[in-house]
């Protein structure tokens, strides 16, 4: 099911804030159509991490990236068009974001800034994005209402629909569960698993569990460190390199 | 605020009252006053004008003279008429022009500040534009006089550079402080989460800002323009020295006009108390009184949002 195909390959990447080092010397890869998931306590870098990788960084003018990441066969501290980078990679931050406009047109906005106009191709779009996001049932009576106006887990879906509106090819989730009660995490972990089909997703999250639940593949990463890689299962088995890997997943630390 | 003096005993007698609940209600009645003391201005004033224009409004007054005449000749020993229409035009030329000008200027630069400036830039571009906000009238009225008149003369080729558009351009640049200080606020008021959220799905700088920043930030910056209208209608001192003054409705640019405001402000030092003059004049109070009133309310009520369900 998981692919070999590398689709994102970094190579000692380093962040630093002011000459603050976040993180240090990460190299990793992600296979196409996988879950990769990455744990670690506060302050370990993975949120740094999730933002160099559609250039978010940009943002921040005190931030510093070195190293090099690989998308698709793209050097992305070369490419020239950032925006068309970040169309291809969808990105979901912790606390749903629900921009107030319609519901319709949260998930129409970045369709309609690629240049779609023609209102049925839309109607497919918003319709599609937001039956994959499981939401559709729930409000297709009321697309016009706001956006911002629906419940935190159901914006946390309207994100996501948002999200894959543009047909990513990479989705990065930034502990999407944060501000979300269980019953609609375990809804958007059924979305998730069925979109790794089509999708390659890189999942942070603070709940163990919930990396193990998804992640074909799970990074453990600690004070700007990579500690170690390992296949999901065969880590929460005890077959783990670092002591301080099973101290986390035990729940010793952090 | 338990003293050393109040004795542990003494606090805790249940059926005193001690000092420190007098002062509470000392203090609270106090900042009640201080509150209510809005109201009660200006209620005040709204009774004192309309009890000095009473006598005219009651008396004298024909309703369509008083709206339908150009004519403003309230010292005719004749036949003084009293019609505001070339008042009015004057005042709605003048800030109608204002607005042309300060509208676009001042979104411009609170956008500027508000997403494209960063660090010191930005400090010193606020600081600079509350400053101008705080420049006198008098001095807006005199840059009119003295430094747009000759240009518009020289310009234009006219004969007098006091009118609608100098006095339109100077009560502008005068709007465009506050109206970019409050559009600025509004902006700022825009969760940067949105900014980031639309950035991430590769939207560009203005796309984010067209598309989300600003239908976001819209009923702040409904409200700034409000308010600026509201700060030309009611501007008196550089109106009355840039327009020319003369009662007039204009038909060009150049035309030379006279605001309602200034008209209050140039006659009223010289009519007889209780005269008919001077109340009518107190009438052009009430009418100004009425129309910002609801200029203020409506940017009020967009501030808070008459949203949509």
């Amino acid at each position: 099911m998981v692919g070999e195909d590398v689709k994102l390959s970094v190579r000692d990447l380093s962040i630093s804030y002011d000459g603050q080092p976040a993180l240090s010397g990460v190299s990793l890869d992600v296979h196409e159509h996988e879950i990769f998931g990455i744990i670690g306590p506060a302050g370990s870098g993975k949120t740094s991490f999730l933002r160099t990788l559609n250039r978010m960084e940009m943002l921040q003018n005190n931030m510093t990236v070195e190293g090099s990441i690989v998308f698709d066969g793209h050097d992305i501290s070369k490419i020239k068009n950032v925006f068309a980078l970040r169309r291809r990679i969808g990105v979901v931050f912790p606390l749903p974001v629900g921009l107030p406009l319609s519901i319709y047109d949260n998930v129409a906005l970045a369709p309609r800034l690629s240049g779609i106009k023609k209102k049925a191709a839309l109607d497919e779009i918003v319709e599609r994005c937001l039956r994959r996001a499981a939401l559709w049932d729930e409000v297709k009576d009321r697309l016009t209402a706001l956006g911002s106006m629906l419940s935190g887990g159901q914006q946390q879906r309207l994100t996501i629909a948002r999200a894959l509106s543009q047909d990513p090819e990479l989705l990065l989730l930034d502990e999407f569960s944060i501000a979300v009660d269980p019953v609609t995490t375990m809804r958007i972990e059924d979305v998730l698993k069925e979109l790794k089909e089509e999708v390659t997703i890189i999942l942070v999250t603070n709940l163990v569990q919930q990396a193990r639940r998804l992640a074909d593949r799970t990074a453990f990463f600690l004070s700007g460190e990579l500690i170690e890689i390992g296949d999901t299962e065969a880590l929460f088995n005890g077959e783990v390199k670092d002591q301080r890997t099973s101290d986390y997943l035990e729940g010793r630390f952090g | 605020m338990l003293t050393e003096k109040v004795k542990p005993s003494a606090s805790m007698n249940l059926d005193h009252r001690g000092r420190d609940w007098y002062t509470d209600k000392a203090i609270a009645l106090l900042v009640f006053v201080s509150g209510i003391s809005a109201i009660i201005f200006i209620i005040g004033i709204f009774v004192f004008i309309t009890k000095e224009g009473f006598g005219f409004i009651a008396g004298p007054l024909n309703v369509r003279e008083f709206f339908g005449s150009p004519a403003w000749r309230p010292t005719s020993l004749r036949d003084p008429t009293y019609g505001v229409l070339a008042l009015i035009a004057g005042t709605a030329s003048v800030t109608g022009l204002a607005m042309v000008v300060s509208v676009p200027f001042s979104l411009g630069a609170a956008i500027f500040i508000g997403e494209f400036a960063t660090g010191r830039l930005r400090e010193t571009l606020k600081v600079l534009v509350e400053l101008l906000a705080a420049i006198p009238s008098v001095v807006w009225g005199f840059i009119g006089l003295s430094i747009m008149n000759p240009l518009i003369i020289d310009l234009f080729d006219v004969p007098v550079g006091l009118g609608v558009l100098n006095s339109g351009i100077v009560l502008g640049l005068m709007a465009a402080p506050i109206m970019t200080t409050i559009a600025e606020d509004a902006l700022k008021a825009v969760p940067d989460g949105y900014r980031e959220a639309a950035e991430a799905m590769g939207a560009t700088k203005w796309q984010v800002i067209f598309k989300v920043v600003l239908p976001t930030a819209k009923n702040g910056l409904v409200a700034a323009v409000l308010l600026g209208v509201g700060r030309g209608f009611g501007e008196t001192m550089a109106v009355l020295m840039a327009s020319g003054h003369s009662v007039n409705i204009p038909t060009s640019p150049f035309d030379s006009v006279r605001a309602l405001t200034a008209t209050i402000a140039a006659e009223l030092g010289e009519t007889a108390i209780g005269s008919e003059h001077y109340r009518a004049l107190f009438t052009l109070g009430i009418l100004l009184f009425v129309v910002t009133f609801i200029i203020n309310l409506t940017a009020d009520l967009v501030v808070r949002g008459v949203k949509k369900k």
